[in-house]
């Protein structure tokens, strides 16, 4: 991290000292949050005080999450318009160790045309864009689906900083970032390291999501939590505001690789986290849920969950995506049975 | 074709219409032509004056259907049939009623969407709420009172029902108050008449289905429907055992009086103003969330719905935002949309007096705050709202409104939160959110509430006990607790009548001469102290041959106020350690004992020489029992299907005024006073009318034993007068009155006032000298009253 960089986010400064809120009103405005105007995040320096003072509790944050999807539901026009949403805010992923560049252009060609024109067409929505938000790749692939995606709206987003476990050397994980980057990445998925959060080091866990982010430069930083691993939805939230201070773009819950991925109690914390940060500091942050979301029916209720707890602008892809691979075709076939009034297979969908 | 509307949704993400369909309800109310009789013995009758009512959809105005109007004809048409019934009910074997209640929970899960459907239109609520909640918990109800139908004679020995119950339910939730009266009657073994509310009758006639569908014998439950006049004729009829009532304080007080002359056992679960406690440690997000689930549940329209929201001054700015934030997301709307968060109202008149008191509200200056969310053109709609500015003085925080408004006020410590949370003539429930575990349990052990959430609200189960203290009722639904107000000892209705005794003696029995003894000079005993009635004058007090023993001060009204205040100041015996107080006992025993010949020796004059010994050897054995009971009447730990810790905690029910049975002056005393003493209580005991000589040789007894002042005192007089005194003293929380018919109807009715409990003999002539009669659980049950602190956990 450089001089600079520290003095900006203010690292080892007391948090008393500075203020809370970003003074460039000159940016951007990029979410509304109950009517106040966010910027993009900047990160704020350590508070210290914030993250010992996050409360959390457990079977609360259960009972909300199960209500709140009971209490929200979209039927008919409603849902094919949601489910469309949910397309246009998917990482279309593939994080296997069998990956291929040709595993990875077919990805692409999915990402541009996620829904058949067959289907658009009984819908009656050919005019509507409908692409996913990002095909998520490892470094590796950076390049092949930044050029098989030519000519999209469709972003290159690449895992990073030693995914999916992170503990590779910082140095390396740097290194990893801008090599994603010159390789034409828009959007880095990072890790931080779970045993700062098991160790409360928050300070620890700081300049490393600010290194992360700064080494990102231009590109969009989004912070893996792995919260399945920090097992507590307390570290979850402590972590959350860690990594927005730091200054992440979007904050994450999964890798995918834990046995616990992304869970609408973690999902909510996160939110919570998110709504609190913006409202302390003008600054809006995304979030993406990834790992175990196959269904369509999960789609809506992480668009519920972020309409409820965040507002609108968090149904928009610069500040919601949900990263999964296999959702999507559920989704095709949702679609396809509103058209037609049949029920779909599988087999009548693209393959990713 | 291009598709306009997808594509202007997927720009406004709105939610849309998700609306119920009711087609499949509507046709089972058109099976019925939409007029519906009472449901009696079994069958389908028509009213006895031919009368019906119309219900109707709150959130339309359009008539549901025609229900029968209940007179007092159909009312004894039902009990008898409830009467009737009884025997072959009773005769059943219990796993044979089992079978019956598990059939009625599988049948209502049967036919779940119906019923929740039909709930939504009848009551307006929404339709998650009675697709999520009232409806699985019904089942649930059945489900677990199966299981006690299976075990009742193994886990209540000795124990019978009541016999015919009259159930009267209030239209809040109108299904789920089916269940939880009728499955604790049934499976106790009692036949019931239930009256659903006037506003909400339709399930309560859909489950009468079910009744014949499952093949309950006719007669067991019976439904008849009409408004408070069939209420009325319901509590009134003298063939009813019990009555068990759910609603406003005000009809649960003139239930009181009108069961106050019969031996009709009686439960009630009335009104709340429940707090809901935020300290400055809680997830705040969470709490607001609770408040959500706790004064918008059901439009507000709940019993213990936390509508007093007190928050700790720091958090207070933080927490209003939040739940300003939280309120403008709320979608009030049509019940059966399944994403209407508020639905109807229940009726106009009851929009009309949430409209009236929040009018009031604003009068008294109160801000009043409600966000600016859409309500539907028609129908009756009210606006969730938040009041702020609000003292312990306004009426929107005393009154029971009834509706979606919360009344917020900020507290600065723990004692101060307590304090302000006890500021209510309701004791029904609370909420206390803290994520430190010592302020949660610290502060659930000292509001006084038949039910604490913590860090959660309006959590109920059929395992875990509901209903309050104070003017919220007495008496609990569901556990264990809940099902005793179902059942009596066996052997009570067995007990003749106890007659007034003449005055004077009836044997000839050995007198002492007054000349012999030096002057004694018995007092009223008032914490701790020996004084002289505020009368100044006696009583003489004789012997069965009419010798005259002595003179006992006349105490007077305002002796027992003093006493009252006494006792109030010595509450502190109720949190003090069970070991303590079980130690006092014995240290009493120890000193009764050691004095027990001479005080046995003047009893004698009066009860005979053989009574007075085995009195006096009774009774020393009735302190030791109770000695043991003090660390051994223990609360349980419930078993909700919720990850959490539900404790049923035993707790003091506080001042209670004791009239003591006449006829064992020495052992009558002690079986009263000594399981309230035992429990944690403090007393004001009226002493035998036959001795209350007594007295004078107890408190000496006190004194020595290191019996804290103002844990035990007594006010000698005439007992009837003083029965008065006590009922109608609004700071006794309860009433023990053991002595003749009329004394114990007295004592029922005058304490209608602030609803204390009254417990009494029934007139009964009780066998204080058999244990079995006498001394025990009976007691303890009645000493005691049941808190039910729920404590989730988990990280």
């Amino acid at each position: 991290m450089t001089r600079d960089t520290q003095q900006r986010l203010g690292v080892g400064e007391r948090m008393e000292e500075l203020p809370l809120t970003v003074q460039s009103s000159r940016r951007a405005v990029v979410a509304q949050l109950q009517g106040r105007a966010l910027a993009a995040n900047a990160g704020t320096a350590l508070n210290l005080d914030w993250v010992d003072s996050v409360r959390v509790n457990t079977s609360a944050v259960e009972r909300r999450a199960a209500t709140l999807i009971a209490r929200r539901t979209v039927k008919k026009d409603w849902q094919i318009a949601w489910l469309l949403r949910a397309i246009t805010c998917m990482d279309l992923t593939t994080l296997s160790g069998d990956d291929t560049e040709e595993r990875v252009r077919r990805l692409c060609a999915k990402a541009a045309h996620p829904v058949s024109d067959a289907v658009k067409a009984t819908l009656g929505i050919q005019e509507l864009p409908i692409q996913v938000a990002a095909v998520c790749v490892y470094h590796l692939f950076v390049e092949t689906a930044r050029r098989a995606l030519q000519g999209t709206q469709v972003r290159v987003a690449a895992v990073s900083t030693g995914f999916p476990a992170g503990l590779n050397a910082l140095a390396d994980r740097i290194a990893e970032i801008r090599r994603s980057v010159e390789a034409g990445a828009d959007e880095i998925d990072v890790v931080i390291t779970r045993a700062h959060v098991f160790a409360a080091q928050w300070q620890r866990l700081y300049e490393e999501v600010a290194a992360f982010k700064e080494a990102c430069g231009t590109a969009h930083c989004k912070v893996i939590l792995g919260t399945g691993d920090l097992a507590t939805l307390r570290n979850v939230a402590r972590a959350s505001l860690v990594a927005m201070m730091a200054g992440a773009d979007f904050i994450k819950t999964s890798t995918g690789k834990e046995t616990v991925n992304a869970t609408l109690p973690v999902g909510l914390v996160m939110t919570r986290a998110i709504r609190e940060y913006c409202e302390r500091t003008g600054m809006a942050v995304g979030c993406k849920p990834a790992g175990g979301i196959r269904t369509a029916r999960q789609s809506l209720d992480w668009l519920a969950l972020m309409k409820e707890e965040l507002g609108q602008s968090w149904l928009e892809p610069h500040l919601f995506r949900i990263g999964a691979s296999s959702m999507l075709g559920d989704i095709e076939r949702q679609l396809e049975f509103h058209g037609s009034g049949r029920y779909s297979a599988s087999y009548h969908h693209p393959l990713a | 074709m291009p598709n306009t509307s997808v594509a202007e949704k997927f720009r406004s993400m709105d939610y849309g219409a998700a609306p119920e369909d009711p087609l499949e309800s509507l046709a089972w109310l058109d099976r019925f032509k939409r007029r519906f009789g009472h449901f009696i013995g079994g069958k389908w009758s028509v009213p006895s004056q031919g009368r019906y009512f119309e219900t109707h959809d709150p959130s339309t105005g359009d008539k549901i259907a025609d229900v029968a109007q209940g007179s007092a004809a159909d009312v004894n048409a039902a009990v008898r049939a409830a009467r009737a019934a009884l025997p072959r009910w009773q005769g059943l074997t219990a796993h044979a009623r089992a079978r019956l209640l598990y059939a009625l929970a599988r049948q209502v899960q049967k036919h779940s969407r119906r019923l929740a459907v039909l709930e939504t239109l009848d009551n307006g609520k929404p339709i998650r709420e009675s697709r999520d909640i009232d409806i699985p918990l019904v089942a649930r109800h059945f489900y677990y009172h199966a299981g006690w139908a299976t075990l009742l004679a193994s886990e209540f020995p000795g124990h019978q029902a009541c016999g015919v119950v009259g159930q009267i339910i209030p239209w809040n939730f109108p299904l789920l108050m089916v269940a939880w009266k009728i499955a604790p009657a049934l499976a106790a073994g009692n036949t019931v008449v239930l009256k659903p509310a006037e506003f909400t009758p339709v399930t309560a006639l859909a489950f009468a289905e079910l009744c014949n569908e499952v093949g309950l014998p006719p007669g067991v439950v019976n439904i008849v429907t009409g408004d408070g006049s069939t209420g009325e004729a319901l509590v009134a009829h003298p063939d009813v055992d019990k009555i068990a009532f759910t609603g406003s304080t005000e009809v649960g007080r003139a239930i009181r009086r009108a069961t106050a002359d019969s031996h009709k056992k009686l439960s009630l679960e009335l009104g709340g103003k429940s707090p809901f406690v935020v300290f400055e440690d809680a997830d705040l997000d969470s709490a607001v969330e609770g408040l959500v689930d706790g004064i918008w549940l059901n439009q507000g329209q709940v019993c213990c719905a936390g509508s007093r929201l007190l928050m700790q001054e720091s958090i207070a700015v933080a927490l209003t935002k939040k739940l300003q934030a939280r309120m403008a997301a709320l979608r009030v709307g049509a019940p059966l949309d399944k994403t209407s968060d508020i639905g109807a109202i229940v009726a106009r008149v009851q929009l009309e007096r949430i409209e009236s008191l929040v009018a009031q509200g604003v009068a008294e200056g109160a801000s009043c705050w409600q966000p600016d969310v859409p309500l539907p053109s028609r129908g009756l709609y009210y606006r969730p709202t938040l009041f702020t500015n609000v003292h312990p003085t306004s009426v929107v925080a005393q009154t029971e409104i009834f509706g979606p408004v919360l009344a917020a006020m900020t507290f600065r410590t723990p004692a101060e939160a307590v304090e302000l949370a006890n500021n209510t003539a309701y004791g029904l429930a609370a909420s206390v959110w803290s994520e430190s575990v010592n302020i949660a349990l610290q502060v659930a052990a000292q509001i006084k509430a038949g039910v604490v959430w913590v860090n959660s609200t309006n959590m109920f189960d059929a395992a875990c006990g509901f209903g309050g203290y104070r003017e919220s009722g007495f008496g609990r639904e569901g556990g264990r607790e809940g099902l005793r107000e179902y059942l009596q000892p066996g052997w009570l209705r067995t007990r003749p009548p106890l007659r007034r005794r003449a005055a004077g003696g009836r044997r000839g029995a050995q007198a002492v001469e007054a000349t012999k003894l030096i002057d004694r000079t018995v007092k009223l005993y008032i914490g701790g102290k020996q004084v002289r009635p505020d009368s100044g004058y006696s009583l003489e007090c004789r012997s069965r041959s009419g010798v005259l023993l002595g003179e006992t001060p006349l105490g007077n009204r305002k002796d027992i106020r003093n006493a009252v205040e006494a006792a109030r100041r010595a509450q502190q015996w109720g949190s003090s350690s069970t070991h303590n107080r079980a130690q006092v006992l014995y240290y009493v025993a120890e000193n009764l004992a050691q004095r027990g010949k001479e005080i046995a020796a003047r009893l004698a004059v009066v009860v005979g020489r053989k009574q007075a010994l085995e009195e006096l050897r009774l009774s020393v054995g009735r302190l030791f029992a109770y000695a043991a009971w003090a660390d051994k009447y223990e609360g349980v730990v419930h078993s909700p299907p919720f990850r959490n810790i539900s404790v049923a905690m035993n707790e003091a029910l506080g001042t209670v005024g004791v009239i003591c049975p006449a006829e064992a002056p020495l052992l009558g005393f002690l079986s009263l006073v000594l399981p309230l003493v035992a429990a944690g209580n403090c007393v004001v005991a009226v002493p035998s009318a036959l001795y209350p000589l007594v007295a004078g040789d107890l408190y000496q007894v006190f004194e020595t034993s290191d019996v804290p002042g103002g844990v035990i005192n007594m006010v000698t007089g005439r007992p009837a007068e003083l029965l008065n005194v006590l009922a109608e003293h609004d700071d006794v929380d309860a009433l023990w009155c053991h002595g003749e018919e009329d004394l114990c109807a007295a004592a029922k009715r005058l304490s209608a006032g602030n609803l204390k409990q009254v417990w009494t003999n029934e007139g009964r002539r009780i066998n204080y000298f058999n244990v079995r009669e006498g001394e025990g659980r009976w007691y303890l049950e009645h000493a005691f009253q049941v808190k039910n602190i729920w404590v989730p956990y988990g990280e």
